[in-house]
């Protein structure tokens, strides 16, 4: 029914489509392994002459990104695991316990999200102030620790599993925290990865929140260094493509490694 | 009773975080709005001046302002149909029976959705460069004469509307192929039977029953390109000429480079009440539409 030219039309449209997506990508390893000044030609290389490491080492031995990179797998970290234990348990409590309030709290929570965060920023950093929580990791995590969405993502899921488990445990004499850490938690597992993949790549890739909060270097994340790198360095172009390199490949290396529970993970979220 | 109060216990926590850390936030700066909070302020609480709505009514009068709003709704106007477009584009290919490699090809298009904005900006900065970038370089192959992408004032906005594109269609993409899966294999079956082409079967099949996913995107989107920051910062600072400056960055600037942070919360409010009334128009759009 269908004939050849269609199938081959529509195959290399998808071709196309790819190549155009991965090559800023492409480009961006290329270029970061070219000498220093040869990306600043006309016409500008494709590959590198001589593949060399020394943009690499350049970034690490003199910017500092050692430590860029340190704060960010740090942060992101913390904030994951805060993530998962307030947002799970919370939760939890939301689809299957009760509690008086529960109907009101979830409606205002619901009708919240359409808050952008950045209107509560600027208080937000005046109150951190105040505690002596600006330019600490402390500062940064905080807005993080738990929220609206990380809840309804996996209330979402908890919903589905079976009540009479929790019935006949009470039953059995298990306490709440009992029930909940082990036989709640283990039937979460693949909701709690999906959650966990976003909040690591939420913290990994945040810009404003620890532009504004972050004042000094010392504790600056990657998006935040690569920033003011790339103000400093305008024309170093082979630098700066190494350091979004080194932005960038832990999590598409994540992704890539992970991508159902992602992907699955996304469809739940967007089905409210 | 106990179990009232394990309850509680499980959703406190995370409860009074978001009361904590985002609710009374929220409210703070709907009152530092009516301040004049400033620099003094920042040296001295004694310094703050409650202002009603003088804030509000300066921005209204800065050009700046004006400017920035202009920009903001030029990416959004130009860049959620195009996001949208671009997006459905890609789940129709990828639908297709005809399509091989799905997997592959649904990995490497969402790529771009899972990279760091700073990163990834920085690589289309260069990309776009007037002198050394690769598109320059291309459009030269083909005899275009070289365009100064982000330092020409009518150039700039458009490459970060691209930009943008490039870097979040993959997200959509994948909420409208989970919503083509779902459409009943029949309904085309019946429509081919009646001898309807590929376009009917598009118009008068796949829009109407992904109607509800493309509105609930939409929104979403929208919500998200009025958040413009990031790439203006990083590719353009702003400029040329202000051209890119949107009205998020003219909070940041207004609150974290001047320390005027009564007039960047009337920014912030400003811009949320905006949100709001494009997300109810889009809604009241949709709804005259489907009434006619």
């Amino acid at each position: 029914m269908k004939s050849p030219v269609q199938t081959l039309l529509l195959n290399a449209a998808l071709m196309f489509i790819a190549v155009s997506t991965l090559a800023p990508l492409l480009w961006m390893v290329s270029v970061s392994l070219m000498p220093s000044g040869e990306s600043s030609t006309f016409p500008p290389p494709l590959l590198p002459s001589t593949a060399t490491f020394a943009n690499y080492h350049a970034l690490f031995a003199r910017e500092g990104m050692g430590l860029y990179f340190a704060n960010s797998v740090l942060l992101a970290c913390a904030t994951t695991v805060f993530s998962l234990i307030l947002n799970v348990s919370a939760a939890y409590a939301f689809a299957k316990l009760r509690f008086a309030g529960q109907q009101r709290i979830f409606g205002a929570m619901l009708a919240a999200l359409v808050i952008p965060a950045q209107v509560a920023m600027l208080p937000l950093f005046l109150m951190l102030k105040s505690m002596g929580l600006v330019n600490s990791y402390a500062g940064v995590l905080v807005p993080g620790l738990a929220g609206i969405f990380g809840i309804f993502l996996v209330r979402q899921y908890a919903r589905t599993l079976p009540s009479e488990l929790i019935e006949a445990a009470r039953m059995d004499g298990a306490g709440e925290l009992r029930i909940f850490v082990s036989i709640i938690v283990p039937l979460l597992k693949p909701v709690l990865v999906t959650l966990a993949i976003f909040s690591f790549l939420g913290s990994w890739n945040d810009f404003m929140w620890p532009l504004i909060v972050l004042t000094d270097s010392s504790h600056y994340t990657l998006p935040v260094a690569l920033s003011a790198l790339s103000r400093e360095h305008v024309q170093d172009n082979e630098l700066m493509m190494a350091g979004a390199v080194v932005t960038v490949l832990p999590v598409l290396a994540l992704f890539l490694a992970l991508q159902r529970h992602y992907l699955q993970g996304l469809l739940m979220g967007s089905v409210k | 009773m106990k179990l009232q109060t394990a309850a509680w216990g499980f959703a406190a926590p995370a409860l009074i975080v978001i009361a904590l850390f985002f609710a009374l936030p929220v409210l703070m700066g709907l009152a530092l709005s009516f301040t004049d909070f400033d620099l003094y302020a920042l040296a001295d609480l004694g310094n703050v001046r409650f202002v009603g709505l003088d804030n509000y009514l300066h921005i209204l009068q800065l050009p700046l302002f004006w400017k920035a709003l202009g920009n903001t709704l030029y990416f959004v106007v130009l860049g959620v149909p195009l996001s949208i477009a671009a997006s459905l584009l890609c789940a129709l290919l990828l639908h297709s029976k005809l399509a091989r490699f799905k997997g592959f090809y649904r990995t490497a298009l969402f790529a771009p959705v899972v990279t760091t904005v700073v990163a990834v900006a920085v690589i289309w900065r260069y990309l776009f460069h007037v002198r050394y970038g690769l598109v320059n370089h291309a459009l030269d192959q083909v005899g275009v004469a070289p365009i100064d992408w982000l330092g020409d004032p009518h150039w700039a906005m458009p490459t970060i509307v691209l930009f943008a594109v490039w870097k979040n269609f993959g997200y959509n993409m994948i909420i409208f192929i989970a919503a083509l899966q779902s459409i009943p294999e029949d309904l085309y079956e019946a429509a081919r039977l009646d001898g309807a082409k590929a376009l009917q079967q598009l118009r008068y099949i796949t829009l109407p029953m992904i109607g509800p996913t493309l509105l609930m995107v939409s929104i979403l989107t929208m919500a998200g390109y009025f958040q413009l920051f990031a790439e203006p910062y990083v590719m353009t600072q702003g400029g040329p000429l202000q051209s890119t400056l949107s009205v998020l960055y003219l909070m940041y600037d207004e609150g974290f480079r001047w320390w005027n942070l009564g007039r960047a919360s009337a920014v912030a409010f400003v811009l949320f009440v905006l949100m709001v009334g494009a997300t109810k128009g889009l809604m009241w759009l949709v709804r005259k539409q489907v009434a006619v």
